[in-house]
């Protein structure tokens, strides 16, 4: 237990723990001092000055995010002078930023608004110069907008300090700083891993994805093409923060009526895609434990990791799963089996994607996932894309009767749900693999070892007397010490699943933005999310992918088996190093 | 983009590996970049990311600390280079508007160089010469009492020099 202090704000008296600072005492006793750079997970950078509190004996206003509580403290929070300074700082940083509140992307989900309402800026006294920056669009996932960043540093904490990554940082100085990946290149050709989390963390539309709305409403409407969407387990289980909805309601049936009235003509399920997966994965796993192959084998589905991978981990390709996501291979089966069975062109069918990613965008436009010159996903919208459209076609969402999938990639396993959570993936295919290797039925089948948020996971499971050795990492970070750790030791482990998002899917790069009193990488709302795909695993009656009825008649009528011919034309992929190069220590890069 | 040579290269990766031995050693960053400038005259892109791999930095952290610091050229220099002073005393005397019409004559901005690669512009504080206001020095030769017409003579002769090479 820490020791208590004693310390009065705005003259009351309060009891708080030892070593907090004074916005985390204020915290704990019922006061929320506006704050913009402060974010709980990452570290302290005291540059926005909104957190100014007067405190007893202290000549200047300190930012009480980084000033310490100390017994005996008399803090102010709300005086005249304050609220005047806060509003003065809030209004110059209005003052450099576009007037657009109303076409922005994020209007009426933007800190800085909410931020300048509640200080009461009613109309603008200053005006000086303003910056003036080109949008990037260069990345298919995240569009980066200087002119409306406010320097605040979380999205570069967050992208140096959870995701390991440094992509961005600042550069140049005074009022010419500004965020951006080194040499001001293009962000597409940066090291970014497109994970979407500095767009999570950003207050402003400084960073959002890459909005495919407009083009998708169009081909709702284009009725020669049949317009299949599929949606990930992760959407379903935050979806409904977008409509004000309790955190961690599962509206799987809702978002699919809610998909049927935007106008799709099939709802599917990337849950189907995942136990199909999890055969080709546990096979492609077995295959390469019983006969020496590369290990340890890590997990292939998150596309962010993968173009980490490709950047950082050139020396690891052969380690990674060939199987391509179950995004992908949805819209493979799609515009091969699917279309065969309905007699449909597969030139004409539209093949959509609800993700909780953004760097899935990019993942549905590298050359590897066409098949036979064409794109097998037509587009990929995010959790916050779908909701937004949902709104802005009037469809009652909180109130509208849930529907069911669509046959027969619509019907999935209590493994492919929980492939939305860290750990999922590895649970999934351990249920499967451990049947399939001893011909037994695994009883328990709800794995401790993978569940949960430590940051690395790491169990033993036995498999007819023999041990494997498995981890799991989310967030890049997390993912970089593994890596370091498999480099070191290249025995280590037998198999690893990598989320390049903390939580995994449930915690994407395209989730619905906090609610007003919820910041991103939040554990409550991260475990509220996860409890809603696990509580999807426990109702369901078949809880491994093998059992799955439709994928059992997909093998049988279409692919044959695991890791046939077939499997290896639609299902599996290949990677390549990519440049720039991330950081790979001490060796050098320029060739003389 | 110019060829990085062999042997500065050498050098610097020598200066590194030196750099790292010492406690602290990735703090060195700001030494790491003066004495690549110093061997190529600016920072060549592909310099600094060999600079990142070696020092595991980041190269958004390296481009960040280029950036911040005027002293660092982020391109090659033109084979003139005109610094003029904007110290008191030249700026008192005009120097604003010898700056203005150098920028016209050549193209450029202050911290760029002419396509050509002939000519550089760089601002100085004070370059010494104050009785000479306002002045500009041009690689290491100062040029004082300058008016708008001697400084636009004074870049006509350089090229034209340059032409009958
Ligand atoms: S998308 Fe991810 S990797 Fe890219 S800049 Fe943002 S946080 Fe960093
Ligand atoms: S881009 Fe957003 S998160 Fe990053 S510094 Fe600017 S305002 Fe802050
Ligand atoms: S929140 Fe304290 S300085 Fe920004």
């Amino acid at each position: 237990m820490a020791e208590k202090i004693n310390i009065t704000i705005n003259d009351k008296p309060y009891k708080v723990d030892d070593g907090l600072t004074i916005m985390q005492a204020a915290d704990h006793c019922g006061y929320h001092i506006p704050r913009l750079c402060y974010h709980p997970e990452l570290s302290i950078e005291g540059a926005c000055r909104v957190c100014i509190v007067q405190v007893e004996g202290v000549k200047n206003f300190v930012a009480s995010c980084c000033y310490p509580a100390s017994d005996g403290m008399k803090v102010y929070t709300n005086t005249k002078e304050l609220r005047q300074a806060r509003r003065d700082i809030v209004e110059l940083l209005l003052d450099n930023h576009p007037e657009d509140c109303h076409t922005c992307e994020r209007d009426g989900n933007c800190e800085l608004q909410r931020l300048a309402y509640a200080m009461g800026i009613r109309k603008m006294h200053f005006s000086g110069e303003r910056k003036h920056y080109e949008i990037d669009i260069s990345s298919p996932s995240v569009v980066r907008d200087p002119e409306k960043c406010i320097l605040c540093g979380r999205c570069v904490r967050m992208c140096q300090e959870i995701q390991g990554i440094n992509a961005i940082g600042y550069a140049h100085r005074g009022f010419n700083t500004v965020v951006t990946p080194a040499y001001n290149m293009p962000f597409g050709e940066s090291v970014c891993s497109h994970c979407g989390q500095c767009i999570n963390v950003c207050p402003t539309a400084a960073f959002t994805e890459t909005n495919y709305t407009q083009e998708l409403f169009e081909k709702l409407n284009d009725k020669s093409f049949t317009t299949v969407v599929q949606i990930a387990p992760a959407v379903r289980a935050a979806i409904g923060e977008a409509f004000d909805l309790e955190l961690g309601r599962n509206m799987e049936h809702e978002t699919a009526a809610a998909l049927r009235r935007l106008g799709f003509d099939y709802v599917f399920d990337t849950q189907f895609s995942a136990d199909l997966t999890i055969m080709e994965e546990g096979s492609e796993f077995l295959e390469r434990f019983q006969s020496g192959g590369k290990l340890p084998m890590i997990t292939s589905c998150c596309p962010a990791w993968i173009n980490t991978l490709e950047i950082f981990y050139p020396d690891m390709l052969a380690n990674v799963s060939t199987c391509k996501s179950p995004m992908s291979m949805m819209s493979n089966i799609v515009k091969t089996f699917f279309a065969q069975k309905k007699k449909l062109d597969p030139e004409k069918i539209y093949s959509v994607a609800v993700m909780p990613c953004t760097a899935k965008k990019c993942e549905s436009v590298r050359p590897e996932h066409y098949i036979k010159g064409l794109r097998s996903t037509d587009i990929v919208i995010t959790t916050r894309e779908l909701a937004w459209m949902i709104k802005s076609a009037g469809i009652d969402f909180v109130n509208i009767k849930g529907e069911a999938f669509d046959k027969p990639l619509g019907m999935s396993s209590g493994a492919g749900t929980i492939f939305g959570v860290t750990g999922g993936v590895m649970e999934a295919a351990l249920r499967t693999a451990y049947e399939l290797y001893t011909g037994e039925t695994l009883i328990e089948i709800e794995l401790e070892e993978t569940r949960g948020f430590k940051g690395i996971k790491e169990g033993i499971i036995e498999i007819d007397g023999k041990h494997l050795n498995i981890a799991v990492a989310h967030g890049l970070g997390n993912a970089h010490r593994l890596m370091d750790e498999v480099r070191k030791d290249p025995g280590k482990y037998h198999f690893i699943e990598i989320m390049a998002c903390p939580g995994g899917c449930i915690g994407g790069g395209g989730q619905p933005y906090p609610c007003v009193n919820s910041e991103p990488l939040d554990e409550v709302c991260l475990g509220k999310r996860a409890e809603a795909l696990y509580g999807n695993d426990r109702k369901n009656t078949i809880r491994r992918s093998h059992e799955n009825p439709e994928i059992q008649r997909l093998y049988r009528e279409f692919l044959q088996k695991p890791l046939s011919e077939k499997s290896h034309e639609l299902l599996h992929t290949h990677y390549s190093p990519k440049e720039p190069k991330g950081i790979i220590h001490n060796q050098g890069v320029i060739k003389v | 983009m110019q060829t990085i040579e062999a042997g500065k290269i050498e050098e610097l990766r020598e200066f590194i590996a030196t750099i790292l031995k010492s406690d602290y050693g990735d703090s060195n960053l700001i030494s790491v970049l003066h004495k690549t400038q110093e061997l190529f005259g600016y920072l060549p892109r592909e310099v600094m990311d060999e600079i990142a791999q070696r020092m595991s930095l980041p190269t958004a952290h390296i481009w960040g600390v280029a950036t911040f610091y005027h002293y660092f050229n982020l391109t090659a220099p033109g084979k003139y280079v005109i610094s003029i002073c904007l110290g008191t005393a030249c700026y008192v005397k005009g120097a604003a508007e010898i700056l203005t019409v150098i920028e016209q004559e050549l193209g450029i901005k202050v911290g760029e160089t002419t396509e050509d690669k002939l000519f550089s512009l760089q601002p100085a504080r004070c370059l010494g010469a104050c009785g000479l206001a306002p002045v500009v020095m041009i690689n290491d030769k100062i040029y004082g009492d300058l008016t708008t017409v001697k400084i636009k003579k004074l870049i006509m002769d350089f090229r034209k020099s340059e032409q009958h090479k």
